[in-house]
Parts: structure tokens; sequence; C-alpha cells
């Protein structure tokens, strides 16, 4: 059998693939905070938060309300969206004028409210959530086993990324978000209503980690603790892209998911560290990130 | 970033907790206080947490006032061994007078030193560890309701009775998951089996075990032993299951150490057919089911009580016969003396019958091997579990030769 750095060479490509696979969440959860920072300037702290509500969502969708998976998947973002359209309005937009660390600590013990609540209602122990059956079983690539599943998650995480981004770059929507960004006060002597459009974006971004959520369910636990989990990592992946850099994030996001499953198969002890080492090393070379404008 | 996060929810957790009760308490010296110390927070919150506390109030009432009262307070160690040992030192010092519970091993370790420079009573009901009992025995140390040895022996011996005679193990990497894949290792060894080789993954903070799984499947051996527990055990299985690898591979699941809750988290669908071991099941017996029907009412999330919070309602029942038995002024001066009082009384509770503290600091209960059922078996919520095998009290357990402890030998 053909090795490489003494790891079987299936094993190794299994690896790869698995790594793409996480890189899925990262981007797709990175996404959401590089959308959110972009305009909102906010250091979205509760997004750990809204990426577990998103994976309770579709439990109570399912055995609350009977709608299955491919419901969930349309209603949870919009739901969870709309809290997060909430949140903003009622409190997050009285931040804006303010230094990032008051939206940050405001995000971050909003999160932790939430995480408390749901871990008083639910235990820490998480429940149960199915694969759905038209993605069940799995696909003989040669060199390993991929579930459906997974191979779903990273297609439509990409398509996903691949939208957000084509909004944001390519049409008149995103020219205006993007113009808002630079200068808010003089888009809206043109008209636009910006506070409104700030509001729908951070909604958009919490709807992103939701449906995140969604599709993690079935291969997560589904429990108070796993956006706290991820999260920490996902923000490391935001600053190695660059904040608020939209595609700087998804390739960043794919790219660590590869780099962490290639460290969980050569010294998996570091695989939860090495994140943060490339953060290090990154900040002290580049500051504004990968493909951060300084 | 963790470690902020986590810091500060210590000291709030500290701040918050701490000085009521023990001001307050402070001002009756005939008072026995017992601190519950455990995870209320993270992953393994639903493994004793708040009920952990609460099974530990349900004891000292049910034990009464005889000459003296008990006062049960609880905290979140957050399972980091400095905020353990913080914690532990704090209460020690402030009068209480036994820690219970204390999981997560590296913590219980940790608060075991604690307990033994400061020569007071310390009941470990929830970490796993042999070593508790073994190299790091202490004669102010009890250890209740199971190690890593009984799992290993139960749960690993019958995997390879049937067949099961090559491993991997997928390891959380301290002491916990070391000590369970070394007995269960051993086990597997003295069966003429092989540990084709493990994994050791950063605890807590993985949730994607693929690529583990991935390594366990190249190594081609029958069976993964999980040597993790809580949120990462029901993480392991529910992708071991997505992977094809017991449907397909034929490969068998050892869930080392799995508790009634993590089926509940898991589902029966997926976990249908796992072997565990446990030394309490709420449906073993009449006097079990009288016990959980009982206390469930006043259980949060509505749970039943597990091993480790039936363990903490019996450590605590079993300590305070001691104490009545002896004085509380006596009980207060020396841990060692209450320690071997207990040492020197039967174990005798409706969670748990029968039992015997052994010199090491072990008590010795039957351990029980269960079949996790299927959903058609299943009559609703917490019947999971059927019987397969009983190990009685002195054969559960490592014998006392075997354990390396100090107190043995001398």
């Amino acid at each position: 059998m053909d090795e490489i750095f003494g790891i079987p060479a299936p094993l190794l490509f299994g690896q790869l693939l698995l790594g793409l696979i996480n890189g899925a969440f990262y981007a797709m959860l990175s996404l959401g905070l590089a959308v959110i920072f972009g305009l909102l300037n906010i250091i979205n702290f509760t997004h750990g938060a809204q990426f577990m509500m998103g994976a309770f969502a579709a439990w109570m969708l399912l055995n609350w309300v009977g709608l299955n998976y491919w419901v969930a998947l349309i209603l949870v973002p919009i739901i969870i969206g709309a809290t997060g359209v909430l949140m903003e309005w009622l409190m997050i937009r009285r931040l804006y004028k303010l230094d990032h660390l008051y939206g940050l600590l405001l995000t971050f013990g909003i999160g932790l409210i939430v995480e408390g609540l749901f871990r008083n209602e639910f235990g820490s122990s998480g429940l149960p959530y199915q694969i759905p059956p038209q993605l069940s079983g799995a696909w003989d690539l040669g060199f390993m086993f991929l579930p459906v599943y997974r191979g779903w998650v990273v297609a439509f995480a990409l398509v996903i990324c691949l939208a957000t981004w084509i909004v944001i770059e390519k049409t008149r929507l995103g020219a205006y978000l993007r113009a808002a960004t630079e200068n808010a006060s003089l888009v809206q002597a043109f008209g636009i209503n910006v506070p409104r459009m700030v509001t729908l974006t951070y909604g958009a971004g919490v709807g992103l980690a939701a449906l995140a959520g969604v599709l993690a369910a079935p291969i997560y636990s589904v429990n108070p603790q796993m956006g706290s989990n991820l999260i920490i990592v996902v923000f490391a992946v935001v600053v190695i892209g660059g904040m608020g850099s939209i595609l700087g994030s998804v390739i960043t996001g794919f790219g660590l998911g590869v780099v962490e499953g290639l460290t969980k198969v050569f010294w998996p002890e570091a695989s939860a560290t090495v994140i943060f080492v490339i953060m290090a090393i990154v900040l002290l070379a580049r500051p504004a990130g990968l493909f951060g404008r300084a | 970033m963790t470690t902020t996060r986590r810091g500060l929810l210590a000291t709030g957790a500290a701040a918050a907790m701490l000085p009521v009760p023990l001001s307050r308490a402070r001002a009756q010296a005939n008072t026995i206080r017992i601190g519950v110390m455990n995870d209320q927070s993270g992953p393994y919150r639903d493994i004793a947490g708040p009920n952990g506390v609460i099974m530990a109030q349900i004891a000292a009432q049910e034990f009464g006032n005889r000459g003296f009262t008990v006062e049960v307070i609880g905290a979140d160690h957050q399972n980091r061994p400095d905020v353990g040992v913080n914690l532990a030192r704090q209460w020690y010092d402030q009068g209480v007078d036994m820690i219970l519970d204390v999981p997560t091993s590296s913590v219980g370790l940790a608060v075991n030193n604690v307990a033994r420079e400061k020569n007071k009573a310390y009941i470990n009901v929830g970490a796993a560890t042999s070593d508790l009992t073994g190299p790091q025995c202490s004669p102010n140390t009890a250890h209740w309701v199971y190690d890593t040895y009984m799992l290993a022996k139960s749960t690993g011996g019958a995997m390879v009775r049937a067949g099961g005679d090559s491993w991997f193990f997928i390891t959380a990497d301290y002491a916990f998951g070391h000590a369970l894949e070394r007995d269960t290792g051993n086990f597997v060894r003295a069966a003429g089996g092989r540990v084709m080789g493990q994994v050791r993954y950063p605890f807590p903070a993985t949730s994607d075990f693929s690529s583990f799984i991935l390594q366990a499947q190249a190594s081609r051996a029958k069976v993964i032993g999980l040597a993790n527990a809580g949120a990462d055990t029901i993480n392991s299985i529910k992708q071991i299951a997505e992977f094809g690898l017991t449907r397909r591979g034929g490969v068998k699941i050892a869930a080392l150490l799995m508790f009634i809750a993590d089926v509940h988290g898991l589902g029966l669908e997926t976990g249908q057919g796992l072997v565990m071991t446990e030394s309490f099941y709420w449906d073993l017996n009449d006097r079990s089911r009288a016990f959980s029907r009982r206390v469930q009412p006043r259980l949060n999330n509505r749970h039943m009580p597990n091993m480790v919070t039936a363990g903490n309602y019996s450590a605590t029942l079993h300590y305070l016969k001691a104490v009545a038995d002896m004085g509380v002024p006596a009980s207060k001066a020396s841990g060692i003396e209450v320690l071997n009082r207990m040492k020197a009384m039967p174990i005798e509770d409706e969670a748990f019958g029968r039992g015997t503290l052994r010199q090491d600091g072990r008590v010795l209960i039957p351990s029980y091997l269960f079949e996790v059922k299927s959903p058609g078996e299943s009559s609703g919520p917490w019947d999971y579990m059927k019987l397969l095998q009983t190990t009685p009290a002195e054969e559960a357990f490592r014998p006392l030769a075997e354990g390396n402890c100090p107190l043995v030998r001398s």
C-alpha cells in the first residue's frame, strides 16, 4: 500500500476529505460572523449560542410540531434569524457608537444566558436527532466510506457560502451594504433605510448560524454546550481570515478544517491547539489577517 | 480564550455560592457540613451536577436530626483541577467536614491530596480513575460506586468473551481516559486479545470524532473501545454509526463508561444493542424502583437517579451514620477516624442494598452489565436497559493486593 509520511494514502485522503467537511462548518459559522462584523462592527459572541439554538429548534420542530429535517432547514434560519432581528432592535443598536468591547460583552453575556436557560430546561446530555432517511447510508469512494450526509453538508455549505458571496459582491443589495459599511450617513442621504438594512443583516448572519446548527444536529450531540465548543475555533478562523472578509472567512474555514484534520492523524493530542498556533503566527506576520485590509 | 470564559464563570460562581451559606453556618458548632463539588455547567452536568447536590440533601433530610444538624452545599468545579483544589481548600478551611462527589478524574485526584493534607473526609463518587484506591489511595478517602477497573472487567471482559479480541481505543486525553484505556487494555491482553492502537484526543475541546473513527477502521480492530464519557461518548457513537462501521463493518462499540442520561441523549434508535456497566439502575429490583420513584419528582429535568447521584445519596447516609456513631466533635477532629469508622460499619441503604468499605477506600458492591433496549422493547422514557449479567461485590473490583495502595502494604 502506498504511504505518505508513514500514513497509508487512502487513510490520508479520507482525512483530507473529513477536514473539508469540518471546514464546511467553520466556513458557514465564520461567514455569518464576518458578515455581521463587516457591516455592524459587532463581534457577535452570541454566535455559538445561536448555532446551538438552530440545532435545538430543529429538534423542537420535529418532536413538538412533527416537522421534519427538510422543513427545519428552511424554517429554523427564519425563526432564529427573527430572534436575532429582535435582539439587534432591542439591544445591540444602542451600542454602535461605543467601543467594540461593549458589543462583545453584551453578545457574550446574552450567549451565556441563552446557554444557561437551555441547560436548565434540557440538561447537558443532549437530545437525539436522526439523520433524515433520504441522506442516510454511505458511498464507497474506494479509499473510504463517505456517509451521504457528510457529502450533503459539504455541498450545501459550499452553495450557501457562494450564494452569500454573490449577494454581497455582485448584487445591488450587496452594493448598498458595502457602501453603508464605508459611509452610512451618505448612503442614508441617498434615501436608503440603513438602520433597517443593518437589522436585517444581523438577522441574516444569525440565520446562517442557525442553518449550520440544523446541519449539525444529526451528527453532533444536540446539547447546550455544542456552540461554545465550536465558537472559539470559529473566532480564530475569522481572525486568521481577516475580520470582516467574506471570501477570507470561507477559504480559511475550509483550509483550517483540513489542517486540523491532518493534525488529528499526525499528532491527535495537539488537534485542539493547532488552529490557535496558526492564529498566533498569522497575527505576528499579518496583523490584519490573511485576507484582511490593514 | 476558553480559560478566560471559564475563569469568569469561576469567579462568579465562587463569589455567588460560597460566603453566604458558610458564614451563616460558622455560627453553629453542632452542624455537619457536606460540600458537593461537581460539574454544574459542562459536559458532565447530567451525570451528577445539581441532581447530585439534591440527592445528598435528600439523604441528609431522611437521616433527620440525631443530635446534630446537617447542611449540604454545592459548587461547580468546571472540570478544572485548579478550581477544584482552590474550592476544596476554601471549603475545608471554612468548616466543611466532608467533600462529596467530585467527578472528572483529574479534579478528583487533586482534591484527594487536599483532603489528606487537611485530615478531612473525602468521598469520591463521580470520578472513574481506579488510582484513587490504587497508588494514590488515602486514609481520608472513600471511592463509592464504580471505577475504571470495574468497568473494564465487566464491559471489556464481556466483549472479549463474545469474540471481540482486537481493540482500538478512542481516549479522552486526561487522567480518566488514560486509566480506563490502561485497565481495559490489561483485561483484553489477559484474555488473549490484542490492542491494535489508540488515539488520544484533546478533552473537552473535541466534538468531531470522524477522523479518529477512520483511524480505528484502518486498524482493522473488531472492537472500538470508547475511553471517554458524556457528550464525547454520544458524539462518538453517533458518528461511528454514521460511518457505517457497526452495520456494515461488523465492528462492535465498547462504550466503557456510559450513564443512563447518555442513553437518554443518544436515543434508542442509535443506542440499541450497546452494552454498558453500572452499579445502579432504577429498574433493577423492587427496592431500587421504590427508591427511584420516591426521589425522581425532586430531580431536575425529571431525570431518574443514576449510579452517581444514587451514590451521593448512599455515601451521605453512610457518612452521617458514622458521624452519629462517633459524635460531632470527634468527627470534625479527624477525617481518618471518620473513614475508619465507616470502614468498620456495613453499608446498607435503599439504593444499593448492602455493601462494604474496604481498607483501601474502595466500596464493594455488585456491578451489572446491561444491554440498551431497542425502541420496540422500551415502554417509554427511562425504560432503557435489560440486565445481562451480575458480577458479585467481591469479584467486581480490583483485588486488594493488586492495587499498589500504600495503605495496604503498611
